[in-house]
């Protein structure tokens, strides 16, 4: 039984134009998938659907069933609010690709992670205030970062802080939406380092979307590739760039082949 | 020597030093990559190299005179060689005008012929068809927006194009094409492009120097081959391994391992 | 028809009843404004057809003139508000530093200013007339105005394509002519129809105050107060008045709700 299962899933506007169409993948427990798509393929649309986000007035159908090990099986699609409140955060979360958006501004970063432990672990007091500092510790952001807010700090350390309050929930599935491209490479580096090691050490699932599939190739063994909210082609990391077998696929490799045979020409 | 920004030193007024002593030539048929990370003063130089900014210390030189800001004549020759492109194609096209009147505008400003040909053959150089200048940007993709952009920069035949991330912004297919256009009006066009980018590869299929700039000064300039293939610096290395590579396919003829989950 | 496009026909069609009852009376009233041939308080008849105030004169006839009164003193209002307001708006939207911090500051504290203690200065220096009336609100709208033009300018001239203008060798003038206004004017003509509204009801308060036009040209206004006595008696006397300003406010408010996506050509096309 696979911790995440996509099942025909279909997203459509009020007017009835499908923007993600009979989309089926699994993820079990551990695993990682890597999203890849254009803009406009469903990757984004897809996680939210998985975490019940969806925007106003898009409607999912088909069946998305998270499973996490010890606990029941839940239906996401349809599930009523009350009922999603419950899964997020506890069985999965996510980090976006513009931190600034997913941390509050006006509270401190310390007070923004310990209000996600309080409420998926229930902790009080000084045992919440450690495992804030630890979940700091965790992402390799200094205990000072605690009582700075958001602005105040660089790109890459909001999006470690927003990672911190995303692993401190100890989720099973941990959804990264593009979560480097607005980061300098250097920081992309290190915060792709930091979720291999977060994912490996806690024994999370990876759902990681982007339209890079060199920074897949980073982070996932395997990879769906989305074209206009459809799934054309699956495979390890390693079988799709060797033998890419949907044109869509084979367009967004030789575009990347050319980026990065860029890099080696100049090589001596 | 067309541009030559000499000891440029930039600071915010009681605020922190942007620039400091930058040194950057650029000559005909060379385009120049202003790379670096965020902070590293590159958009600053930019708007400096393009007469937005006035330096606090040191100058820029167009054609071996210093560039006058207040200087009317010198300027409008000046705007006429040197147009730009910018990363956001949704903020740099402006959504109430038409795209006929969007490319028309250098023409119109500096004076010059804006007959309607002139528009159709820019368009038609950045592979739009002619009939994209009755419609207005909202109807069209991010990368099209960029490309008519990059028609507005070209439209008034200029010898310099000074671009700030002109495709980062693209998804990776449609950076490849934008690249290649750009690369193509080079030959051209004769364009000289100096773009500011964070993308090394970029930098390496369009520019055939890369200044390196980190914390406001230049770390390592040079040939683009030399500089990302044999770098000095210890901070140009690091940038270097940070880009994430495709991994390498596996060997030909090998057995492509089944797929087991 | 979306529901834009059905504020906009709505409000339209509010305003220009009251518009089309204020041209009318240019033409002909059912009794010279002064008239007091039908006795006072007459109740509502074929003659009178909202009957007569205390006075004896026809509120029907006071009613159109009202209409007249109320559109000038809109219409004046929005004019002298949009115009000194659009001015001095752009002038702070491109002030930088302290100079942008000043203005932000004076503007701030002309809206603080109370709309009614600006209107009796005004009447203090100029004397109680419509003019003074309209002179004042328009006064205080333009400050409302400014600022929020303010803010528009700085956000366009924040946008790239200003730039890439700019590096066309674009003069600033030009600038605001091709750029700034085609983009600020959809935000800013659904304010200037709430301000008219606004302005409306304004200048009802200061004529129920005494501060607006004296008689014999009755604004709905005085008519609300000189029917205050008599409510009881002759209720259709405020009834009427109350009813009209109701039409022209809500219709002026449509019409701001309806021009919010009709003067923008973007949100047009993609709905």
């Amino acid at each position: 039984m696979s911790l995440l299962t996509v099942d025909r899933l279909t997203v459509a506007t009020p007017g009835g134009r499908p923007l993600v169409s009979d989309l089926s993948f699994e993820l079990p427990a551990g695993g990682r998938l890597g999203v890849i798509g254009e803009s406009g393929s469903g990757k984004s649309l897809t996680a939210l659907a998985v975490l019940g986000l969806l925007p106003d007035g898009l409607r999912a159908s088909g069946s998305i069933r998270l499973h996490p090990s010890g606990g029941a099986p839940a239906q996401v699609v349809g599930a009523p609010e009350r009922e999603l409140r419950r899964l997020r955060g506890r069985v999965a979360t996510a980090v976006f690709q513009e931190p600034s958006t997913a941390l509050d501004p006006l509270m401190r970063i310390g007070n923004q992670i310990g209000a996600a432990v309080r409420r998926t672990r229930g902790l009080r007091g000084t045992a919440l205030r450690a495992a804030t500092l630890s979940a700091l510790a965790d992402v390799g952001l200094d205990r000072r970062i605690a009582r700075a807010y958001p602005h105040e700090v660089s790109g890459g350390q909001r999006q470690r802080a927003a990672i911190a309050a995303a692993v401190a929930c100890r989720p099973a599935l941990l959804i990264a939406d593009e979560p480097t491209t607005a980061l300098d490479v250097t920081v992309q580096a290190e915060v792709l380092a930091l979720l291999d090691r977060l994912v490996a050490d806690r024994g999370m699932a990876l759902l990681f979307i982007s339209h890079d599939l060199a920074v897949v190739s980073r982070i996932a063994e395997r990879v769906l590739v989305l074209a206009q909210g459809s799934a054309v082609e699956s495979g390890t990391v390693a079988d799709v760039v060797t033998a890419p077998r949907h044109p869509v696929t084979r367009a967004l490799l030789e575009s990347a082949r050319q980026l990065d045979a860029a890099l080696e020409v100049s090589r001596p | 020597m067309i541009l030559e920004a000499r000891e440029i030193g930039f600071a915010y007024p009681r605020g922190r030093t942007v620039l400091d002593g930058v040194s950057v030539g650029v000559t005909a048929g060379r385009g120049v990559a202003l790379v670096g990370e965020s902070g590293a003063g590159k958009t600053t130089l930019l708007r400096i190299l393009l007469g937005l900014l006035r330096p606090t210390s040191g100058e820029v030189r167009f054609d071996g005179e210093p560039l006058r800001l207040g200087d009317r004549a010198l300027m409008r020759r000046f705007r006429r060689d040197a147009q730009t492109v910018f990363q956001d194609p949704y903020s740099s096209l402006d959504p109430r005008q038409r795209v006929a009147r969007i490319v028309s505008e250098p023409l119109r400003s500096l004076g010059l012929d804006a007959a309607p040909e002139r528009v159709a053959e820019a368009l038609r150089e950045v592979g739009l068809p002619e009939d994209v200048a009755g419609r207005y940007p909202h109807e069209f993709s991010g990368g099209q927006r960029q490309r008519i952009a990059i028609a507005r920069a070209i439209v008034c035949r200029p010898r310099l194009l000074l671009a700030d991330e002109p495709v980062s912004a693209l998804d990776v297919t449609t950076r490849v094409r934008v690249v290649d256009l750009l690369a193509e009006l080079r030959e051209t066009r004769g364009l000289t492009v100096v773009m500011v980018t964070h993308d090394l590869a970029v930098a390496a299929l369009l520019c055939q120097e890369t200044v390196v700039l980190s914390a406001g000064r230049v770390v390592e300039q040079g040939d683009t081959a030399g500089v990302l293939g044999s770098p000095t610096q210890p901070y140009t290395r690091r940038l270097l391994a940070s880009v994430p590579r495709l991994p390498a396919p596996h060997p030909a003829g090998a057995p492509v391992e089944p797929n087991s989950e | 028809m979306t529901r834009h496009r059905r504020s906009l026909v709505a409000g339209t069609a509010l305003v220009g009843l009251t518009c089309a009852v204020a041209l009318l009376s240019l033409l002909w009233t059912p009794y010279p404004v002064s008239d007091t041939s039908g006795g006072r308080l007459a109740p509502v008849s074929a003659a009178h057809l909202l009957g007569t105030d205390r006075l004896g004169r026809d509120l029907a006839t006071q009613l159109m003139v009202g209409a007249r009164i109320a559109l000038q003193t809109g219409l004046g209002a929005v004019a002298i508000g949009g115009a000194l307001g659009l001015a001095a708006g752009i002038a702070a939207g491109f002030a930088q530093r302290w100079l942008d911090d000043g203005l932000a500051a004076v503007l701030d504290i002309v809206i603080a200013f109370p709309t009614l203690l600006l209107a009796m200065l005004v009447v203090a220096a100029r004397g109680a007339s419509l003019g003074s009336a309209i002179l004042a609100l328009g006064l205080a709208m333009s400050a409302v105005v400014a600022r929020l033009t303010r803010i528009l300018v700085k956000r366009v001239l924040a946008q790239d394509f200003v730039t890439a203008s700019r590096v066309s060798g674009t003069s600033w003038p030009r600038v605001v002519a091709e750029h700034v206004l085609p983009n600020i004017w959809p935000t800013l003509a659904v304010n200037l129809a709430l301000q008219f509204g606004l302005a409306v009801l304004a200048e009802a308060s200061l004529s129920y105050l005494g501060l607006g036009a004296p008689p014999p040209n009755q604004s709905w206004g005085r008519m609300l107060q000189e029917a205050q006595s008599t409510v009881l008696v002759a209720p259709a006397g405020l009834v009427a008045p109350g009813l009209a300003l109701l039409v022209l406010v809500v219709g002026a408010n449509f019409v701001a709700d309806g021009l919010r996506e009709a003067a923008d050509p973007l949100a047009r096309r993609s709905s």
